[in-house]
């Protein structure tokens, strides 16, 4: 049941878009240039990414310091951060009049220009940066103490060190940490839609949006939408391959003593930190600050769009959680499949799909926040499943036989055995699902509704007429209103738990 | 009466064979090297393992097909006995009615149980906070609850200290002998089978033997015994 309804939900609009591009011609030399630019973007923030996470993970490994465990956790935070408050920060910084012009302004330099290329890299670096050093940290926690110890006891140099001991560590994880970044920059939307464009900067996804809203050139979206198909399923494919068998999951922090390092070293590892802390910092503490002074005197636009996108968020939720626990529950191996589905859909694809499907039944512009709902529930879908899954399993495991041999089936096992001990996963998956689909500006932009807008298309509109200080004060409050609805389902998976 | 007709458990490449009947009433151990297949034999007969060949009855009647909890058997596993979400009173509820809908009767019924087991006023303390020998009686009030005619225990005590094994299985003889439940348990230890049991079987070499008094088999072990006894 579950899996026809993923079926639809997914492989409906998949068959939708290849249908309607099977009658529209061959993709255009533009194109293949927007084909050539994605596969390059994404290529370099993969290898920007990762060859930054390496030191950086490094001194943390092996480092101890007050706030160690404040900053590994903040490398969290910008999985959760919708995409356009992480470019609001940027800017802030970056930007025409950001803090960097301002300063080099101020010493009589000129001005930098972070649109196009290098701005969709560092946004992309500022995502997936947090994201390579936290697996790979996971890596440097896996290699066992004794090896230092022995390493120590020999007096080993550092290069030997290094390449006895880390490397065969990052040979095995770093292919498959490349592969996520690059499958996950190939969709990007939202990063390229505000710092890319034009000829030079455009990547499929954003031609995509182009054909729809410029153009209104259903076939050439379709196109497009199976071209973006193609490279996204084959890169998640490879991720797949590359990353396997390797725990994503989280591992106990235990310290791992290191005798290697000299005063240099210390200070090297102590400048990476500083560095990343900053990077990652910033962007943030000016949201805030900007935001901040503008929150109580922004637009009832702003508010409206507020509730809207709470509404986006809890449809969402409400659609993926359940589908997630229905395909988690039978007892067979689905998690990886639906990732890779999910994983080569990117939500402009889905989006156009749906718009094909539904066109012939009904105006697809009365339904947006509808599709974006489920569209958002879609692409939350795998991190749902991967957040539940494991747990179901450990609790069939250790209480399976208990309540057969007490025979608790159907909904007696489910009120008295599953659900109260899924609970926690179930909040940490709502939470996460929540907060996905509250930041998303994806499907949202492809046709918004005139009337109605979600707080991430609404501040795009508000930083696309220069309205800067209601863009910052709406950032501000999504930022809040994802990690609030982010806490507030986690929280009501804990408050159960005894 | 339970009958093991010609029973065959495998698995993987494991296998064991079984071809004896245990009275109503009756108490048996079985005894032998880890790894011999006391806790298939369990399983087999609890219904989470169905025979290769052969049958398990109960007063006549197959019990190939049945669900685990559909059968007269009630079973302490060796851990894990209670769901550490549960308060006790539900814990034991659950040997009433699975959906825990429980009648004024029910939760009469429940407090009476563990009073039984010395657990009078438990009712809402979750496991976490039990020791584990009160987490042992606990499970054993709903065993008792449970009315089953077969009691199965796969050593749910060896984890505790041998002066509370002892007192347990004290318990638990004054327990079915109230209730005139039947007993299977798994044991390590021979003082433990001539403490409760009438006859032992001894698991070795793939079979599940023929049960023998207790006494007598103790007194002159066979040579599988003998090799495990040292």
């Amino acid at each position: 049941m579950a899996a026809l309804g993923v079926a639809m939900l997914l492989l409906g609009p998949l068959g939708a878009v290849l249908w309607r591009a099977g009658g529209a011609g061959m993709p255009s030399p533009a194109d293949w240039a927007a084909l050539r630019f994605t596969v390059m973007q994404a290529a370099l923030s993969a290898i920007l990414s990762c060859g930054l996470a390496i030191p950086v993970a490094r001194a943390l490994a092996r480092r101890r310091f007050a706030g160690r465990q404040a900053l590994i956790l903040l490398m969290g935070a910008p999985f959760i951060l919708p995409v356009i408050v992480a470019i609001a920060g940027l800017l802030a910084i970056f930007g025409r009049n950001g803090l960097l012009n301002q300063g080099l302004a101020l010493i009589g330099l000129e001005r930098i220009d972070v649109f196009g290329l290098h701005g969709i890299l560092l946004a992309h670096v500022f995502f997936n940066l947090p994201l390579a050093v936290r697996l790979l940290l996971e890596g440097w926690r896996g290699i066992p103490t004794e090896r230092f110890r022995l390493a120590a006891q020999l007096d080993m140099p550092p290069g030997a060190m290094f390449r006895l001991i880390e490397w065969p560590m990052l040979r095995q994880r770093v292919p498959g940490i490349l592969a996520v970044i690059f499958a996950v920059c190939l969709s990007s939307f939202a990063v390229v839609l505000i710092l890319g464009g034009g000829p030079a900067a455009t990547t499929v996804e954003l031609a995509i949006y182009q054909a729809f809203s410029f153009d209104f050139d259903l076939g050439k979206a379709a196109v497009l939408s199976a071209l973006q198909l193609g490279i996204v399923a084959g890169a998640a494919g490879l991720a797949l391959v590359l990353a396997r068998g390797r725990g994503m999951g989280g591992g106990l922090d235990r310290p791992v003593q290191r005798w290697d390092g000299g005063p240099w070293a210390a200070r090297g590892d102590a400048a990476w930190i500083a560095l990343t802390a900053v990077f990652i910092v910033t962007p943030l503490i000016l949201v805030l600050v900007q935001g901040g002074a503008t929150l109580l005197s922004m637009p009832l636009l702003v508010w409206q769009a507020a509730g809207v996108s709470i509404l986006v968020a809890l449809g969402s939720t409400l659609v993926a959680v359940p589908l997630a626990f229905a395909l988690a529950l039978p007892r067979r191996d689905v998690v990886e499949g639906v990732g890779l589905i999910t994983l080569a859909a990117s939500p402009l694809v889905l989006g156009t799909g749906m718009f094909l499907l539904i066109r012939p039944f009904a105006f697809p512009g009365n339904h947006v926040l509808v599709i974006t709902s489920i569209v958002n529930a879609a692409m939350a879908l795998p991190f749902v499943l991967r957040a539940i899954s494991p747990e179901l399993r450990a609790i069939e495991a250790d209480y399976g036989r208990l309540a057969d041999s007490l025979g608790m089936t159907g909904w007696a096992r489910m009120r008295w055995l599953i659900l109260p001990r899924l609970r926690r996963s179930l909040g940490f998956g709502a939470g996460l699902c929540a907060a996905l689909s509250m930041g998303d500006l994806g499907v949202i932009a492809l046709f918004p509704p005139p009337d109605a807008a979600t707080l991430p298309l609404q501040i795009y509109r508000l930083m696309g007429s220069y309205q800067i200080e209601a863009a910052a004060g709406g950032s501000l409050l999504l930022t809040f209103l994802c990690f609030g609805l982010f806490f507030a389902f986690d929280r009501m998976g804990r408050d159960a738990d005894t | 009466m339970l009958t093991l007709d010609h029973l065959r458990l495998e698995q993987g490449a494991f296998s064991l064979t079984a071809n004896w009947t245990l009275a109503a009433g009756e108490t048996l151990a079985l005894i032998g090297p880890s790894g011999a297949g006391k806790s298939t034999l369990l399983a087999g007969i609890a219904g989470f393992l169905e025979p290769v060949a052969g049958r398990v009855l109960w007063q006549d009647r197959d019990l190939t097909g049945i669900a685990p909890g559909q059968r007269p058997v009630a079973m302490l596993f060796q851990d894990a006995n209670l769901f550490p979400h549960l308060d006790v009173a539900r814990n034991v509820g659950l040997g009433l009615r699975p959906d825990l809908r429980l009648t004024r009767e029910d939760r009469a019924k429940v407090g009476e149980a563990l009073d039984r087991v010395g657990l009078g006023g438990f009712q809402t303390r979750k496991p976490g906070s039990l020791s584990g020998g009160q987490q042992s009686r606990a499970a054993l009030a709903r065993a008792l609850v449970m009315r089953r005619p077969v009691l199965m225990l796969d050593e749910p005590f060896s984890a505790l200290g041998p002066a509370m094994r002892t007192e347990m299985l004290d318990l638990v003889r004054d327990v079915i002998g109230e209730t005139g439940a039947s007993l299977v348990m798994v044991t390590h230890d021979p003082g433990d089978a001539a403490r409760i049991a009438d006859r032992i079987s001894v698991v070795a070499d793939g079979v599940a033997a023929e049960p023998a008094p207790t006494r007598a088999l103790l007194d002159n072990p066979p040579e599988a015994l003998r090799d495990y006894l040292g």
